[in-house]
């Protein structure tokens, strides 16, 4: 459309001023390198420069030794041999997975579960402005203090102890924090609170762009709420569900800041125990500012690059695919 | 409404019920914490100790005064934050709207190429860069300094698209032709007519970029890590946490916690309506 426009109105302009047509164009089109010159300009200094050195010291080895640094010596692909014969990456991969697993599910089935109720005509829900505002909520809050609120809360002796025991639930305090399943869970659920409103609202626009027509013929040919779900709504949802699930784990690769936060940097529930929680990232953090290990960092993050890179051109081929 | 019920499904009455039920569950879970947050700043740390009460305490003033005393520079951390996050919003948007206007309203090599690139890079997350990104500030000089906090943003994918797709369904370029006749200069055009009309989609952006910055843990914590004057209120909070935090007075730690989060659930209240349609429109490619 707006080619064509453009090519109309050169046409135009041919007709008018034929000898000033290519100067006063080309002019024109040079404005659109300048208005693009900061953007591509701060992007490959502070992006792109940064993901090439990152994959250069991906192939030294160079981190500090406690006294000073070691390296930068050229390894070849020894980072990388290194990186998976040490089983550590694949126990920080699969606690990531499981965290992100055991958040995403309750997150994308009560989701489904609200845009069908907030989309639906007929169940003609009240206040559901005030509902949509509130379980958004959470996705703005910070989530570093939102983790520490939850380690106070969940302390042995805080607020949640207190309440589960007044309510005769607990006989005991529980150290939530100090096991390995409670958490993960408590890291999960805070990936859930924070994340479902996001994704209801994402669903709801894909349901409100669903053709009426269908629901009413459905209707007419007297298929149930169930049934114009399951056999309506959520085939026609797939490309967006599709869109939901990998953002969803691209975010998920990206945990860090609850399990930072609640875990101490630790990635342990108990000192002493297995790294439970400890997330990909957080290990990478711990390359970067603790161990400044950079060569190995350099290596996790290629590989989290490519990960990504991966789950990205999906999504990108699924939401091009769309129009 | 009986005679909705079909032999499957549910009734609509008991289909609304239980979507209430739902519902307020969920309004529960999600405000509970935020509840307790607000209870708890306003009670002593030898009353906290007792248990949970449902009603407020008397100790709010103390718990600010120990706060504002304590050794955490948390005001300092907020005026940080802020000042990080509004000047990110607003280079963010800015220069996401030029970027944006760069593509849509002109013609040029490599225009589409150009767009598919970003496209591409929209969703590469910046801890798989934070290695170089830091080496780099490094050299530069520039580490506990806000600048490698503040000018990245300029170049931000997520933003630029969301323009883009704004400005294909509200900005016709006869607008910017016939500004041309009127002889205004490129860069007057896009300043004084371009942005104008981009009003809507620029106050979302700017807030979920604010947003967004205000609560960044991960970069700030390695950019801004030795200098106390210069951290963030997530890298203070860290800071808490990491503290012998036993030793604490909780109420102050509770006064603390409420004091980064508060504010941004007020601001949120405020411009609720605002944030939630945006969200729905950033998300859908439309």
């Amino acid at each position: 459309m707006a080619k064509e426009k453009e090519k109309n109105q050169e046409q135009k302009t041919e007709t008018v001023k034929v000898q000033n047509k290519n100067k006063k164009v080309v002019s024109y089109n040079k404005w659109g390198i300048i208005f693009l010159l900061p953007f591509v300009i701060v992007y490959l200094v502070f992006q792109l420069i940064p993901l090439v050195s990152t994959i250069v010291y991906s192939f030294f080895e160079y981190y500090d030794d406690g006294l000073d640094m070691v390296g930068p010596n050229f390894k070849a692909f020894g980072n990388y041999i290194k990186l998976f014969a040490n089983k550590d990456l694949f126990v920080y991969a699969g606690n990531t997975l499981i965290m992100w697993i055991m958040g995403f599910i309750p997150q994308i089935i009560i989701s489904l579960l609200l845009a069908a109720w907030f989309s639906d005509p007929r169940l003609r829900l009240k206040a559901a402005g005030f509902f949509k505002t509130v379980i958004y909520l959470p996705n703005l809050i910070m989530a570093s203090a939102f983790a520490m609120l939850f380690f106070t809360l969940f302390s042995k002796t805080g607020p949640v102890n207190s309440i589960l025991m007044d309510l005769g639930l607990f006989s005991e305090e529980y150290a939530f924090l100090d096991h390995e399943w409670s958490t993960r869970g408590l890291v999960a659920f805070m990936n859930f609170l924070m994340w479902f409103g996001n994704t209801t609202i994402l669903l709801m626009a894909g349901m409100m762009g669903i053709d009426p027509a269908l629901f009413e013929a459905a209707e007419v040919d007297g298929a149930t709420s169930t049934q114009v779900f399951f056999r309506i709504s959520l085939p026609l949802l797939r490309p967006i569900l599709v869109y939901v699930l990998i953002t969803s784990l691209i975010g998920g690769l990206q945990m860090f800041d609850v399990p930072q936060i609640l875990t101490k940097g630790t990635g342990n529930p108990l000192m002493g125990s297995n790294l439970t929680t400890m997330t990909l990232i957080m290990n990478l953090n711990r390359h970067l500012s603790v161990s400044k290990n950079y060569g190995m960092a350099g290596t996790l993050s290629v590989l989290l690059f490519i990960i990504t890179a991966i789950l990205s051109f999906i999504v990108f081929k699924v939401s091009t695919r769309k129009d | 409404m009986r005679e909705n019920k079909t032999s499957k499904g549910f009734g609509i009455g008991a289909r609304r019920v239980i979507a209430y039920i739902v519902l307020i569950f969920l309004t529960f879970l999600c405000l509970f914490w935020f509840y307790v947050l607000f209870i708890n700043a306003t009670r002593s740390n030898a009353n906290l100790s007792k248990g949970f009460t449902p009603l407020p305490g008397v100790s709010f003033m103390d718990n600010w005064n120990s706060m504002i005393h304590g050794t955490l520079p948390v005001f300092n951390g907020m005026f940080n934050s802020f000042f990080v996050a509004a000047c990110s919003a607003i280079l963010s948007t800015y220069f996401s709207t030029m970027t944006a206007y760069a593509i849509h309203a002109y013609n040029f090599k490599y225009k589409n190429a150009i767009f598919t690139f970003i496209l591409m890079i929209m969703t590469i997350p910046t801890q798989v860069t934070a290695l170089g990104f830091i080496r780099l500030v490094d050299k530069m000089g520039l580490m506990n300094n806000f600048i490698p906090l503040i000018v990245p943003s300029i170049a931000a994918p997520v933003v630029f698209f969301y323009m883009k797709q704004y400005m294909e369904s509200t900005l016709p370029l006869a607008f910017v032709e016939a500004a041309r006749i009127d002889g205004s200069s490129e860069f007057h055009t896009f300043n004084f007519i371009v942005l104008p009309m981009m009003k809507p989609a620029i106050a979302v952006q700017a807030i979920f970029t604010f947003v967004g910055s205000w609560n960044n843990y991960f970069t700030p914590a390695l950019i801004l890590s030795t200098d106390e004057k210069k951290k963030t209120l997530p890298i203070l909070i860290a800071q808490l946490r990491s503290a012998d935090w036993l030793k604490f007075d909780m109420g102050q730690v509770y006064m603390m916690i409420a004091f980064s989060i508060f504010p941004v659930i007020v601001v949120y209240l405020i411009l609720s309506r605002f944030i939630v349609s945006g969200v729905a429109l950033g998300g859908v490619k439309g």
